[in-house]
């Protein structure tokens, strides 16, 4: 039971082991996403990372935690700041808002060590980046490794419009005419058989985004034959909204009530119950919960469990998902 | 410098080949790390995390450096000079060999600050490794500022072998490390493989999914929290090199092993493994430290004889022949059993 015990201790160190922080700088970039410069709140250089990676942003409510994930979008090479993009999520529990409308220059924050679950893959002979809209945030550190390197690699970034570009300017500069813009209000969209139809061998392609463009490429990159292994997306959901529900944990014997606006996750914490997380955005897998019992069903919102494990009811992700029941019990 | 802990006496002239000459001292014989918490023996995936231990013990610091770190060093100059594809990377592991330059420099100077001092201006470096007497300026970053790749440059001055693992598909690659006291398995055949591939020949493990959870768990190891287990095998003499390129040379000796001599003859090796995610490159490094202790000197502690006599004696049959023991199983056992009166053992590792 060695594994069990070494788990749970790892999870406490997780979760104990943050960064204090203070907002050094933040920008509306766009009407909607504003970009938030941090540093250590005790001046000191902040862990090196790779591109990709994302940091989970403890915001303190005044009545509620929320933790957030957002990709790292500045520099590996500058360890100073660390820099992040939020985009104001309206039909949310509030953590983006939060960020947007309570936080200013000077405010103090948490954030946890940097984790990368959307790596670049380092044997690639030619690396192809697809942003939509806020998605563009991992890769504006990813192309900070890429600059220099041997594998050609190009950006194609599509938005609603030129003011919605988020970062255009930065991208121009450093990145010149390997960036190609796409503007949704000019009708210009991407061509994804053109671009996964003549790509040359050996190449990955990356895509962040909204749902619809991330299922475009891998749909079109499936049907022209590009392996599982090249091809590479990250979609955080953030937790939506639903309705109440009540679950039990059977190992610690405690009842929690999740209200529409909280995820399970983060009820679950809140009564002081800690489950092993990376990503909190239904990802990565770090906190697959065992159901136990289940008097009506489960809204599976995460983008690790198949299908298959979906439909029966034994496991449950518990910072994206939710569920619609009379009673539920976990393993917890 | 109010130190509780006395830093180790480096014994320099300690040999781990020809004649062998490699003791435990008294206080390294009780700081010795013990793998076996109770009386049998069987896999688990056990892993901890690898945080401070106690003071004095091999867990205290991130890389252990005790009495024989001198004359392991010189021993892996030894390996390499004979043998230099012990020390492989492939290009795309520049920078993951930069984060391992960087995670042991750290450490050492911070846990070792007598020994070792390390100073930063930007890229420019200054590192000095005062027992080997290494006085070295170099640019974080430019391969061309140092005598060796970084990833070579800094274990030729640290105990233990090293693994540089890339992650992608799912998967853990072996794409750089520096294995020259590898408990028969060679870097050179490994390079490239899978986390699975890799393992393929341990037996009954694979049937447990011991491999698949320790791979998920790895996948997932986060930055800043490292994790340990520790291993274990036998092999005669202290001999550090038991590869699979040299076995000619060690292979016979354990024909050689009698219940009079195995006191002397066999060493309970133990590997204290250790786990740490890479911030640059995102791939993952793993320490294998080897620790040497003979029969003899383990009796010196009853509990432990007791113990390893039961393990040893009641081992699997697949793990003994998986460990090599197949040979001289029974010589250990009975070169134990004096030592083992059939009183309980306390459950734990420590000496009692």
């Amino acid at each position: 039971m060695t594994t069990t015990r070494a788990t749970t201790a790892q999870a406490k160190t997780q979760q104990a082991q943050t960064i204090a922080v203070e907002v050094k700088a933040i920008e509306q970039v766009t009407p909607l996403i504003k970009h938030f410069t941090l540093a250590a709140a005790d001046g000191a250089a902040l862990p090196a990372f790779s591109g990709g990676s994302h940091i989970i942003v403890v915001l303190r409510g005044a009545t509620r935690v929320y933790r957030n994930p957002y990709s790292l979008l500045g520099s590996p090479h500058h360890l100073d700041t660390y820099e992040i993009g939020v985009r104001r999520m309206e039909e949310s529990r509030g953590g983006s808002r939060f960020l947007h409308e309570n936080v200013s220059v000077g405010s103090r924050l948490e954030i946890a060590h940097p984790v990368n679950l959307f790596a670049l893959a380092k044997i690639a002979r030619k690396q192809l980046l697809i942003a939509g809209g806020v998605g563009i945030t991992p890769f504006l550190a990813q192309l900070e490794d890429l600059r220099g390197g041997a594998a050609p690699y190009e950006l194609h970034y599509s938005v609603r419009s030129p003011e919605h570009a988020a970062f255009l300017p930065r991208l121009r500069e450093r990145e010149g005419d390997r960036v190609h813009m796409y503007y949704d209000s000019e009708s210009h969209a991407i061509d994804f058989d053109g671009l996964l139809s003549h790509q040359p061998l050996g190449t990955h392609v990356y895509v962040c985004g909204p749902a619809g463009l991330i299922n475009r490429v891998l749909t079109t990159a499936k049907r022209w034959g590009w392996p599982d292994s090249h091809v590479h997306s990250e979609q955080f959901s953030a937790p939506p909204v639903g309705d109440a529900f009540e679950v039990f944990l059977a190992r610690t014997k405690v009842t929690v009530r999740v209200p529409p606006d909280q995820s399970l996750l983060e009820s679950i914490e809140a009564a002081g119950v800690e489950v092993p997380y990376l990503c909190r955005g239904g990802v990565c897998g770090f906190c697959h919960t065992r159901v136990l019992e289940l008097d009506g069903e489960l809204t599976h919102n995460d983008h690790f469990l198949s299908d298959v494990e979906k439909s029966r009811g034994k496991s449950i992700m518990p910072c994206v998902s939710r569920a619609h029941c009379r009673s539920l019990v976990l393993d917890l | 410098m109010n130190a509780v802990v006395k830093p180790p006496e480096f014994k320099p002239n300690e040999t781990f080949r020809d004649d062998f000459s490699f003791r435990n001292s008294p206080a390294a014989i009780r700081r010795f790390p013990m793998p076996f918490p109770s009386d049998d023996y069987m896999y688990s995936v056990n892993m901890e995390p690898h945080v401070p231990g106690a003071a004095g013990s091999v867990a205290e610091h991130a890389f252990d450096v005790d009495e024989h770190y001198i004359a392991e060093c010189r021993e892996r100059a030894i390996v390499l000079a004979a043998e230099p594809l012990r020390f492989q990377a492939l290009p795309h592991m520049q920078s993951a060999q930069w984060d391992c330059l960087e995670l042991i420099m750290e450490s050492l100077a911070r846990d070792y600050p007598a020994h070792f001092s390390l100073s930063k201006r930007g890229n420019h470096w200054h590192w000095i490794n005062r027992p080997l007497g290494i006085d070295q300026q170099f640019m974080f970053g430019d391969p061309a500022s140092l005598p060796h790749q970084p990833l070579d440059y800094i274990t030729r001055q640290t105990q233990g072998d090293f693994v540089v693992m890339d992650q992608r598909d799912g998967d853990l690659w072996i794409q750089a490390g520096m294995i020259t006291a590898p408990a028969d398995w060679s870097l050179d055949f490994d390079m490239g493989m899978t986390f699975k591939e890799w393992h393929g020949p341990v037996p009954l493990a694979h049937e447990m999914n011991v491999f698949d959870r320790a791979l998920k768990y790895l996948l997932n190891l986060r930055l800043g929290q490292p994790v340990r287990r520790l291993n274990w095998t036998m092999t005669i003499h202290p001999r550090l090199d038991t590869s699979p390129e040299n076995y000619p040379f060690w292979g016979p000796e354990r024909t050689t092993v009698t219940p009079q001599n195995a006191g002397d003859l066999v060493h309970l090796r133990v590997e204290l493994q250790g786990l740490w995610r890479l911030p640059r490159s995102n791939g993952i490094v793993f320490s294998i430290r080897a620790y040497f202790i003979s029969l003899r000197e383990l009796a010196s502690i009853p509990k432990w004889a007791r113990r390893v006599h039961r393990v040893v004696k009641n081992l699997h049959p697949v793990l003994v022949d998986y460990k090599g023991l197949t040979r001289y199983r029974d010589a250990v056992v009975e070169w134990l059993a004096p030592f083992d009166d059939g009183s309980p053992t306390s459950s734990g590792t420590a000496p009692e």
